[in-house]
């Protein structure tokens, strides 16, 4: 498989006041496409910052980063917000919805940026709510939906315009372990069945051990970079733990 | 174009949000528009009336005087001199070209009668070009023709106020007053004109044929039997006027046989260019009314800078997640001008209800004539969209330019 981000000696320095912050140190490495990568590491580590250059947010002091064979350190801001419209889909650790805006219109919004007519904007929509569940939930606002569902919506959201990757940055940081399972459900699903390349980060080993990719950072550099062997199976686990009503029908 | 309607509806959906918010800041564009608008109105209300004012005393008037005259070290006033002379009327209205009609002019005061109702009046002796000059209409008959003039024929055209001291309502045409013991028959009665420019009713006067006048009223001049008080000159044009001024001078000078270097023996004055002057300092008191209003507009459009920096301030996150899925800068930029817009334009629609409904109600309380054109309630609109553009833009390019990494984290 090709490589869908190939990164090569790339350093990120911040001026803090006057003095350099080293944050990223020499960094290489490449995901292949169709990966389910998770990145773990402690706070201050630079996992962040690679986040959000792997989201073409930021952009590196130095070094290459290719993202869908597309060199993106010489972007401007425009042509940078473009390839995230087009190639990434964005997940938020505090969900990021549009509050008093419905589910089906949160997911819109990455298609109002784009050429889509209203109708088209609707029915791809309205098709990454039914991917992660919640058809029949357009029309609800953030604030009458769960923790989980309003996840889901941002899943959706980020899902609507066809992505090579999702970017997940710590999906499941609030919400509870039987929902953050769902959510690695969802994950999984849409990395085996759409191929889409899945890039995660989290504290929590559990959440990691569900990825087929375990990178850890510390200190600026890479750590450690290891295969998991046997990645553990969300529905499986779903099945296991105690039979609860499905979240759907709870806050109806 | 999908996208500005897509950028309304964003806009639309925030300012609903805020629906207080918005209302007190479109205030703010609301009374400014509306003050312009009824100031504006109220100015263009005063110009017309002075318009009307100058019309009235017909079109493209020269006025000429016969000249002050000393007697012993005592001069009396303008008018008083014998200089000018019917003959001079016609020479006028044969000799200068640019000159379309001469009406001579004799005037005094009358008691004139009917019953036994009487009135003191203004009459004047003049010929049937007065018509033309003046620019009057006959409410009622027919004005006295040449022919009167030549024959002087006791006949008289009243003016309204007269016709309506002596005869209420009716309609006089054919009846009998007495004007300094000499019976004359009412002729008809000119269309009320209102004030002149200086105030006075122009209605009350008796027109009667400039040699009836002479002979019959107020008495021929002993020194000069020809002599009349003034006449009143009509040029072919607005164009023409200083033209038609410099051929009466000129012509009236060798007339007079006055050598070069002389003083005039008469008095030529442009009038309507007099009564312009009134009309240009009612048109600066509009601009003056119109530009204090203005200001008002500009405090309203600081409103809308001062809540739009608040609303990008509140809205960092959004503002950031819209960035991270995509949005441009100008898409950001847009959003936002689009909203200061929609505040400006949505106030200053209110604004124009507003700003008519207070001239409609200055107009009927106080008397006093307003006239809203459609190019003021135009100017209005399009400047309360340029004052949405103006305030809204920094804040627009402030959210447009925010770091999306910043944004996002933003608390």
């Amino acid at each position: 498989m090709a490589a869908v981000i190939e990164i090569k000696n790339l350093v990120k320095d911040y001026m803090l006041g006057q003095v350099p912050v080293h944050v990223l140190k020499d960094i290489s490495f490449e995901i292949e496409r169709g990966d389910f990568v998770s990145i773990m590491g402690p706070s201050g580590s630079g996992k962040s910052t690679l986040m959000n250059i792997l989201g073409c947010l930021d952009k590196p002091t130095s070094g290459s980063y290719k993202l869908d064979g597309i060199s993106v350190a010489n972007l401007n801001r425009d042509q940078l917000a473009e390839i995230r419209n087009k190639k990434i889909g964005f997940v938020f650790q505090q969900f990021n919805l549009l509050a008093r805006t419905s589910a089906e219109e949160n997911v819109e919004l990455p298609l109002m940026y784009t050429d889509a007519s209203a109708r088209e904007r609707r029915e791809r929509a309205m098709a990454a709510l039914l991917a992660v569940g919640l058809a029949g939930r357009q029309d609800h606002q953030p604030s009458q939906l769960s923790g989980g569902q309003q996840q889901r919506v941002a899943i959706a959201r980020a899902l609507v315009n066809d992505p090579k990757i999702i970017l997940a940055d710590e999906p499941t940081g609030a919400l509870d372990s039987r929902t953050s399972i769902e959510i690695m459900a969802i994950f999984q699903r849409l990395n085996r069945q759409e191929g889409i390349t899945m890039i995660m980060v989290t504290h929590d080993p559990d959440i990691a051990s569900y990825s087929n990719r375990n990178i850890r950072f510390r200190d600026g550099r890479l750590q450690g970079d290891e295969r998991v062997a046997q990645p553990r199976e969300a529905l499986k686990d779903l099945e296991q733990l105690p039979a609860e009503q499905p979240e759907e029908l709870e806050s109806a | 174009m999908n996208k500005l309607v897509a950028s309304m509806r964003i806009a639309l959906r925030a300012l609903q949000v805020n629906r207080t918010r918005s209302a007190l800041t479109m205030l703010g564009i609301i009374i400014g528009v509306a003050a312009v608008i009824a100031m504006v109105g109220v100015g263009a209300g005063a110009t017309a009336r002075i318009q009307a004012q100058i019309q009235s005393i017909g079109s493209n008037l020269i006025m000429v005087t016969a000249g002050s005259i000393s007697s012993n070290g005592v001069r009396l006033g303008s008018g008083a001199g014998v200089t000018l002379t019917e003959d001079d009327a016609n020479a006028i209205a044969t000799e200068c070209p640019s000159v379309s009609a001469v009406s001579p002019t004799v005037r005094g005061g009358v008691q004139v009668v009917f019953g036994n109702n009487n009135w003191a009046t203004n009459a004047q002796g003049v010929t049937p070009d007065y018509m033309t000059i003046r620019d009057a209409t006959m409410m009622y008959g027919q004005f006295f023709t040449a022919d009167d003039v030549d024959a002087a024929a006791k006949v008289a055209v009243l003016g309204e106020t007269v016709a309506q001291t002596l005869f209420g309502d009716a309609d006089p045409t054919g009846q009998a007053v007495i004007i300094k013991n000499v019976p004359f028959t009412v002729a008809g009665v000119l269309t009320p004109k209102g004030q002149s420019p200086t105030g006075q009713d122009q209605d009350d006067v008796i027109l009667l044929p400039i040699s009836t006048a002479m002979q019959k009223v107020l008495g021929a001049n002993k020194a000069n039997a020809k002599a009349v008080g003034s006449l009143m000159v009509q040029a072919i044009g607005p164009q023409a006027m200083d033209q038609a001024l410099q051929e009466v001078t000129d012509l009236l000078r060798e007339r007079h046989k006055i050598l070069p270097g002389m003083d005039d023996d008469f008095t030529a004055r442009n009038l309507t260019e007099v009564y312009a002057a009134q009309e240009s300092s009612a048109q600066v008191m509009s601009i003056l009314l119109g530009a204090i209003a203005s200001v008002s507009l500009i405090v309203g459009g600081i409103g809308i800078m001062n809540i739009m920096l608040v609303s990008v301030t509140e809205r960092t996150r959004e503002i950031g997640l819209r960035q991270a899925v995509g949005a441009k800068t100008r898409d950001i930029l847009s959003q936002f001008l689009v909203e200061a817009v929609t505040l400006s334009l949505l106030g200053g629609i209110i604004g124009i209800i507003v700003g008519l409904a207070a001239s409609l109600l200055i107009s009927h309380f106080a008397q006093w004539s307003t006239k809203v054109s459609l190019l003021s309630v135009l100017m209005a609109f399009v400047f309360s969209a340029l004052v949405g553009v103006f305030f809204g833009y920094y804040p627009a390019r402030k959210a447009a330019f925010l770091d999306p990494i910043e944004a996002l984290r933003y608390e």
